[in-house]
């Protein structure tokens, strides 16, 4: 326990100094900022309040763009560690490998999380300082999402990262598993559909498969609880669960998915010649 | 000490080291030499536990290295053959050094400053940032410190400058009985007085062991 959060401590500390921790505070801090200079939390589209819409849009980016953060990040520093010889000497003192591995994990998730999350928190004070209606409900929603949404591709980047030789490699699957999810499997899904040989139904449970597809569907389901916006779709989601339900499927899920992945990727590195 | 039974090691399908059997007991200080690609390193990390053997065994006072790593890598020291770019600081380095091996650090200082090497100024510093030759005398200053009974140095000199080689050679005088201590080194005339055993590889096997 103490070695596991000191890698933790450790991890934490070394990306805090990093480069790209500092661009990537600075993109969704800046995100936020400009939110608020753009003056959406004034505007009342749709009937939805200000802060509740400046909410939706950060979220929705979020969704495109974390996941690439963290896939890029984690696997070249977790497989750059290998291919520098960094790993090997720091794998020469007695820790065990799970504390080495599952510290790694706290640490890059509270990196990456924290970021992301206080970005929203600063939006909800600043927010409420102007005096828009905080909307609660929404906030912790899209909290829980952003938790989900770190620990699905934490878990995915630290796969990868035990599977691939070399950080370069590690970065082309990286990119690639974002691509996919990001949208040739809907492009896919969608054609499918379109060929009417398969049940919707079924097309629509696979679609919710992807944890980058629950995340868009929950981020709005908010909003419309009947999910009128998704046309069909919300159709045979809300046929499968409530919308209380589908809340819970899309943080729970993707956590779940997330820990899987992860512990698949230690028993790759447990199994494989670690340098 | 270390006992190494038939040991293979293949990657892909060349075989780094082919059926190797050796046995490194107390007192044995050992030079370890052969070509470029010999199997050198390969060897060594076998008996850190880094690489699963495709046949034989690593002996570590009758553990695995892989299965004990814990256990077994409490009594080892190691400095690589090249210093990794670690970016931690040198402060947060020495706690990890301190809490994952029962090291103390106020060993490593003293030894840093056997070795001639200004610690206190740099503990802000990433290691990275070092020059190569105060990185390989921080990396041989933790070793020493970390008091093991087997100490392995793949050619821990390469980047240190005469004196700084003295200096090294001195302190391993110093604390050798009782230990295992195994150089990979390409300068035997460096280490003469230093070993009594001296053991040569070639296209990973053992190809001569002798006493002196
Ligand atoms: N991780 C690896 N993957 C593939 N081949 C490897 C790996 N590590 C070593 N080899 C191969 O195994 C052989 C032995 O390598 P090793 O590093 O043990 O040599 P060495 O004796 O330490 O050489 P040097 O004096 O250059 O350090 C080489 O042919 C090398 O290419
Ligand atoms: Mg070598």
């Amino acid at each position: 326990m103490k070695n596991l959060l000191l890698i933790a401590y450790l991890d934490l500390k070394e990306s805090l100094r990093a480069k790209w921790f500092l661009i990537y505070s600075l993109v969704f801090g800046g995100l936020i900022a400009l939110f608020f200079i753009a003056g959406i939390t004034e505007s009342q589209v749709m009937g939805f309040s200000g802060l509740s819409r400046l909410l939706l849009m950060y979220i929705q980016i979020t969704i495109v763009i974390l996941p690439i953060f963290i896939l890029i990040t984690t696997v070249r520093s977790i497989s750059g560690d290998r291919d520098n010889h960094t790993l090997e000497y720091m794998l020469s003192f007695p820790i065990s490998l799970s504390q080495y591995y599952w510290g790694k994990i706290i640490g890059r998730f509270v990196t990456v999380f924290l970021p992301v999350f206080l970005a929203m928190v600063i939006a909800v004070i600043f927010g409420a300082m102007k005096g828009a209606e905080v909307p609660w409900s929404l906030f912790l929603l899209y909290a829980g999402l952003l938790f989900a949404l770190t620990s699905s591709f934490l878990g995915i980047a630290f796969l990868v990262s035990s599977i691939v030789r070399s950080s370069e490699m590690g970065l082309g699957v990286a990119f690639f598993v974002w691509i996919f999810l990001l949208s040739f499997l809907d492009i896919a899904l969608i054609s499918l559909m379109m060929q009417n040989r398969i049940n919707d139904g079924v097309i629509i449970a696979i679609a919710l498969i992807n944890p980058m597809e629950v995340f868009r569907v929950a981020a709005i389901s908010l909003f419309d609880p009947e999910l009128t916006v998704m046309g069909p779709v919300a159709f045979y989601i809300l046929d499968m669960m409530s919308q209380l339900k589908f809340v819970l499927f899309s943080i729970l899920y993707p956590t779940v998915l997330g820990l899987l992945f992860a512990f698949i990727g230690y028993n790759i590195f447990r199994k494989k010649d670690l340098v | 000490m270390i006992e190494i039974k038939n040991l293979t090691k293949k990657f892909g399908k060349a075989v780094s080291l082919n059926n190797v059997s050796v046995n490194f007991n107390k007192n044995d200080h050992i030079a370890l030499m052969g070509a470029n690609g010999a199997g050198k390193t390969t060897l060594i990390r076998l008996m850190l536990g880094y690489y699963h053997p495709n046949d034989g065994q690593v002996l570590i006072n009758g553990l695995d290295p892989i299965n004990n790593r814990i256990d077994v890598l409490k009594n080892i020291s190691f400095v690589p053959q090249l210093p990794p770019p670690i970016s931690l600081n040198l402060d947060d380095l020495l706690s990890y050094i301190e809490k994952s091996s029962d090291t103390k650090r106020e060993d490593i200082f003293y030894y840093a400053k056997e070795m001639e090497l200004d610690l206190q100024g740099n503990m802000n510093k990433s290691f990275f940032k070092l020059s190569g030759g105060m990185k390989q005398k921080l990396l041989i200053a933790i070793s020493l410190a970390k008091k093991s009974d087997i100490m392995i140095f793949d050619e821990p000199t390469a980047n240190l400058d005469p004196k700084a080689r003295d200096n090294f050679y001195r302190l391993l005088k110093e604390i050798r009985t009782e230990k295992v201590m195994l150089f990979v080194t390409h300068r035997l005339d460096e280490v003469e007085s230093l070993v009594n055993r001296q053991i040569y590889m070639d296209l990973g096997e053992i190809v001569s062991d002798e006493k002196i």
